[in-house]
C-alpha cells in the first residue's frame, strides 16, 4: 500500500469521526437547553473552548452566542474544526483514494456531503437542529456501516481503524470536557445535585453509551462513575482504555511497528495513574488537556512510521 | 403533452435516431416507442435522476478558469444513440486494422524507417514531428506495440458512414465516462434495458488490466501494475482514479514512485517495493525530468533509463504520440496499405496539407468553407472553424499557415451527424456528436462495444470537447 494513500485513508477516518462527533458534541448542549432547570446559565461557548478555537472564533464573531457558536461547529467553511470543512476534506481523501475503499464510499460520501450543504440552515436554527443533527450521525454511520460490511482487512483497513480511534478517543475527551464545563457552570443551589446529574446523562447520551453505562455499572448516573467509565471501560467502543487498545491491535499488524507498539503499550500501562476521580472540576479538565497531548503524540508516532516524509 | 417527435427534423443532417419525421431508424425503433409513450412530466422525471445520480455517483470533470480549477458535474443527455450491430462491425474491424498498422508504423519510424526510405511519407515531416522522441530510437517494446490504448474519434457524415477523424495516441481520455454514462442510463431508462439486445460496455477494465498486466517485464503471476497521474488538478483524475479503482491497482504521482538501480519501485508502509508496468497519464515531456522537461515535478527521475532497460513497462510507450501528428494522419491510408496491403475499412475525411503549394494555395482561397487544425493540438484548441470565422479569424489563420505550412492541415466543414437531445424545458432539438471508440492492443486487439459519444450542445455547433462545453450520451450497438 502506498504510503501516501495509507494518509490519505487515516485522514479520511479522522475526519469522519470528526463530524459524526461534532454533531455528538451539539447535541449534549442541545440536550441540555430542554433538561436543565432555567436557572443554570450554561455558556455555548465552551464549545469553543474545548475545541482549542477560541482565536478562530475571534477572528469571525463578536457575540459568543448559541447561534453563532453553532454556526462556527457547523458551517463555516474557512475553518478546520466545522463539519462543512470535514466533509470537504473527507471527500477530497475518498476521491484521491477511491482505488483502495470500497466503491460505493465515494457515493454515500457525496451523499453526506450533499445533505449537509442543502440543509445546513435547519441545523443553524434550533427548530431543525436536532433532525439536522441526527441526518449527519446516520450519514456518518452509514459509511461507517459500508466499510464495516464489505471492506477487506487488509493494511487500507487497519489504517482507517487508526484513524477512527485516534479521533474518537481525542473527541470522547472534547465531550467529557464539555460536561465538565457544564457542571462547573452549575451554581451551588437546591437544583444543583439534579442538574450534574441531568449533565452527566446527557454525556453518555451523547455517546450513545446510557444503555451499556448502566449494564456494566447497574449503578445512578454520577460524575465519577461516568468519567471513570467513559476513560477505562475496555468493552465499550468510545472510551479512552477501548480505542488505546484497537489503535495497539492495528498498529501491530501493519509492517515495521515494533517500535511504534512499544511506544503504544507503554503508553496504555501508564495513561490512568494521573486521573484524581474525586477531584471532577478543574483536575480533570487538566488532566483531560494531558491526555490530548498524549493523543498527539501518537499521531506523530504513526505519521514518523507510515506516511510519506514532508518535503 | 408529450415531447412532440412529429415536428423533429434535423434538416440536411444525417440523424443516428430518426429517418424522417416520425419514423425512427431500425435500432432505434423500440427506444423511440417508449420515449413516445414517455409524458413531459415523465421525461422530466428521468432528466432529474440522471442529475441526482450524476451527483451522487461524483461524476465530474474539472474545468480550467480563471478563477482556478472548477470540479464540474458531467454534462449528459438521457437519450442514448444506438448504433446497428451489423455496421459497428465494420468499424470495429476497421479500428483494428488502423491500429496495427499504425502500431507497425510507429515502430518502423523508431527503427529502420523503411516507409521514409520507401517515399511513402516525405522525411521533412518526421525530422519536423514534434512528438517523434529520438530517446526511443533501437527500443524494442513488448509485442512491437508502442500505442497500447488508443482513443479514435470517428463521426458520421450526411452519406451515413464512418469517417475516421483523428486518431488519440498519447493520454487519450474519456473512457471511464463512457462507462459511467451506461451506468447512469440503466438507473434513468431500465426498462429499455430489458426490451433491447444492447452490448455490454463493462468489460473494459478487465481488458485494459490484461492488456497491462501481459506488457510486465517480470514474468509473475501477480505483475504490480500502477496508474501514473499528475494529480488531482487534471481535468482527467476522475477517470485516472476510476480506473485504478475498477483495475485493483494502485494510483500513483511521480513522488510516489523512485528509480534505483534502473527499476522503478513505489514508496509503500512497508517501504520500497518494484513497480512493473505504468499506465501513464502524463505527457512524454513530464515523464522524466533526467531527459525530458527538467522543471517537471509531475514525472520520475530516471523513468526513461529504467524503460529502456527494459525494467518496466510503460502504456502508452513515450514517443507513441508522433502518430498522433495530423500530418501523419492524412496518410494514414498509405501507412495501412504499405504495411498491411489492405485498404482501409474506414475512411479518413478529405484532407489538406498545407506544407503543399497546391493544396495550400486551395486552403487560403477557401478558408472561409475550411476546418483548419494545427498538427499536434488536443482538445479543440487552437482551430479556425471557416464557416464560424470573423474575416480577422481568417487573416489571423493566413499568416499562421503561411509562417508554418508543415503545422497545419484543413479539412471541408464535416455535416457531423445529428441526434435528438433534450435541451431548454423538454424541448427535442436536434445536436451534432461524434464518437471515440478505445482500442486497447498488445498481443491482441480489443474494441470498445461503442464508445463515448459526445454531443455539442450548443445549436449547430460542431464542438464537442467537454472543456468547451459539450455533453455526452450512452451509446448503445443494438442487435436489430
Amino acid at each position: 500500500m502506498l504510503s501516501k494513500v495509507a494518509e490519505r485513508v487515516y485522514w479520511t477516518a479522522r475526519y469522519l469521526e470528526r463530524v459524526e462527533n461534532t454533531a455528538r458534541l451539539i447535541r449534549v448542549y442541545d440536550n441540555l437547553m430542554f433538561d436543565l432547570p432555567r436557572s443554570v446559565n450554561f455558556g455555548w461557548y465552551n464549545l469553543i473552548t474545548i475545541n482549542s478555537a477560541q482565536k478562530e472564533f475571534a477572528d469571525r464573531f463578536k457575540v459568543q452566542d448559541e447561534r453563532n457558536v453553532v454556526k462556527f461547529l457547523l458551517a463555516d467553511d474557512t475553518t478546520s474544526s466545522s463539519i462543512l470543512s470535514s466533509l470537504r476534506a473527507i471527500r477530497e481523501n475518498v476521491r484521491t483514494t477511491r482505488d483502495v475503499v470500497p466503491e460505493d464510499t465515494w457515493e454515500l460520501t457525496n451523499e453526506l456531503n450533499l445533505y449537509v450543504t442543502e440543509n445546513i440552515q435547519l441545523g443553524v436554527n434550533r427548530k431543525g437542529r436536532h433532525e439536522f443533527l441526527d441526518g449527519v450521525i446516520k450519514g456518518c454511520q452509514q459509511i461507517l456501516g459500508l466499510l464495516y460490511g464489505t471492506m477487506p482487512h487488509d493494511p487500507a483497513w487497519d489504517f482507517l481503524r487508526l484513524g477512527r480511534n485516534l479521533e474518537r478517543a481525542d473527541m470522547t475527551t472534547r465531550i467529557l470536557d464539555a460536561g465538565v464545563a457544564a457542571v462547573l457552570q452549575v451554581v451551588e443551589e437546591d437544583a444543583a445535585v439534579n442538574s450534574r446529574q441531568i449533565i452527566w446523562g446527557a454525556v453518555l447520551r451523547s455517546l450513545g453509551a446510557t444503555q451499556s453505562y448502566r449494564q456494566t455499572t447497574r449503578s445512578a448516573v454520577t460524575g465519577d462513575g461516568v468519567v471513570y467509565y467513559l476513560l477505562e471501560d475496555l468493552s465499550f467502543p468510545r472510551t479512552i482504555a477501548h480505542c488505546l487498545d484497537a489503535i495497539i491491535d492495528s498498529a501491530e499488524r501493519l509492517p515495521r511497528s515494533k517500535e511504534i507498539v512499544a511506544i503504544l503499550k507503554e503508553n496504555q500501562s501508564t495513561i490512568f495513574d494521573d486521573v484524581d476521580y474525586e477531584e471532577l472540576g478543574e483536575p480533570l479538565r487538566d488532566y483531560l488537556n494531558d491526555l490530548q497531548t498524549e493523543l498527539a503524540s501518537i499521531h506523530t508516532h504513526i505519521a514518523a512510521t507510515w506516511f510519506p516524509e514532508l518535503h | 403533452m408529450a415531447i412532440n417527435w412529429k415536428d423533429y427534423s434535423s434538416g440536411e443532417f444525417y440523424d443516428e435516431v430518426m429517418s424522417s419525421a416520425g419514423n425512427a431508424r431500425r435500432p432505434a425503433q423500440k427506444l423511440v416507442a417508449q420515449l413516445k409513450s414517455f409524458s413531459e412530466e415523465d421525461i422530466a422525471d428521468r432528466k432529474q435522476a440522471a442529475d441526482s445520480t450524476i451527483k451522487e455517483m461524483g461524476v465530474s470533470f474539472t474545468v480550467y478558469t480563471e478563477e482556478g480549477n472548477i470540479d464540474r458535474a458531467w454534462p449528459f443527455d438521457i437519450i442514448p444513440r444506438p448504433i446497428a450491430a451489423k455496421q459497428w462491425d465494420i468499424a470495429e474491424a476497421g479500428l483494428k486494422q488502423r491500429l496495427t498498422a499504425l502500431n507497425l508504423f510507429i515502430n518502423d519510424l523508431y527503427h529502420e524507417q523503411k516507409i521514409i526510405k520507401d517515399g511513402i511519407i516525405p522525411e521533412f515531416v518526421l525530422k519536423q514531428s514534434k512528438n517523434y522522441r529520438k530517446e526511443c530510437e533501437g527500443f524494442k517494446p513488448a509485442f512491437g506495440v508502442w500505442a497500447h490504448i488508443c482513443g479514435t474519434d470517428l463521426v458520421r457524415a450526411d452519406d451515413g458512414e464512418f469517417y475516421v477523424l483523428e486518431d488519440n495516441l498519447r493520454v487519450p481520455s474519456g473512457v471511464s465516462y463512457m462507462l459511467e454514462n451506461r451506468a447512469i442510463t440503466k438507473r434513468v431508462l431500465p426498462e429499455l434495458f430489458e426490451k433491447v439486445d444492447i452490448a455490454r460496455v463493462d468489460e473494459y477494465p478487465a481488458r485494459l488490466f490484461d492488456t497491462l498486466a501481459s506488457l510486465s517485464p517480470r514474468k509473475l503471476k501477480k505483475p504490480v501494475i500502477v496508474v501514473l497521474t499528475p494529480g488531482i488538478f487534471n481535468s482527467a483524475y476522475f477517470e485516472h482514479a476510476f480506473l485504478a479503482q475498477q483495475m485493483g491497482v494502485e494510483l500513483v504521482e511521480g513522488s510516489d514512485l523512485v528509480v534505483q538501480d534502473d527499476s522503478v519501485f513505489m514508496k509503500t508502509i512497508s517501504g520500497l517495493e518494484q513497480v512493473d508496468v505504468i499506465y501513464r497519464r502524463i505527457d512524454d515531456l513530464f515523464l522524466d525530468p533526467e531527459v525530458f522537461n527538467k522543471e517537471s515535478v509531475l514525472g520520475v527521475p530516471g523513468l526513461m533509463r529504467a524503460w529502456r532497460k527494459g525494467n518496466v513497462a510503460l502504456a502508452n510507450a513515450p514517443g507513441a504520440g508522433v502518430a498522433d501528428d495530423k500530418v501523419i494522419y492524412a496518410f494514414v491510408p498509405q501507412v495501412i496499405k504499405y504495411y498491411l496491403d489492405e485498404d482501409p475499412l474506414i475512411p479518413n475525411v478529405e484532407t489538406f496539407l498545407c506544407y503543399d503549394d497546391k493544396q495550400r494555395e486551395y486552403v487560403l482561397a477557401n478558408l472561409d468553407k475550411l476546418v483548419v487544425k494545427p498538427a499536434n493540438e488536443s482538445g479543440g484548441y487552437g482551430m479556425l472553424v471557416g464557416p464560424h470565422s470573423t474575416k480577422k479569424d481568417r487573416e489571423t489563420f493566413a499568416e499562421l499557415i503561411k509562417a508554418n505550412p508543415r503545422n497545419y492541415i484543413a479539412q471541408p466543414t464535416l455535416k457531423l451527424s445529428t441526434a435528438p437531445t433534450i435541451v431548454g424545458k423538454n424541448e427535442l432539438e436536434p445536436r451534432h456528436l461524434d464518437l471515440r471508440p478505445f482500442i486497447l492492443q498488445a498481443k491482441d486487439t480489443y474494441v470498445t462495444k461503442g464508445g463515448l459519444t459526445r454531443v455539442a450542445m450548443r445549436k449547430g455547433s460542431l464542438v464537442v470537447n467537454s472543456s468547451q462545453g459539450g455533453g455526452s450520451k450512452d451509446t448503445w450497438i443494438v442487435e436489430s
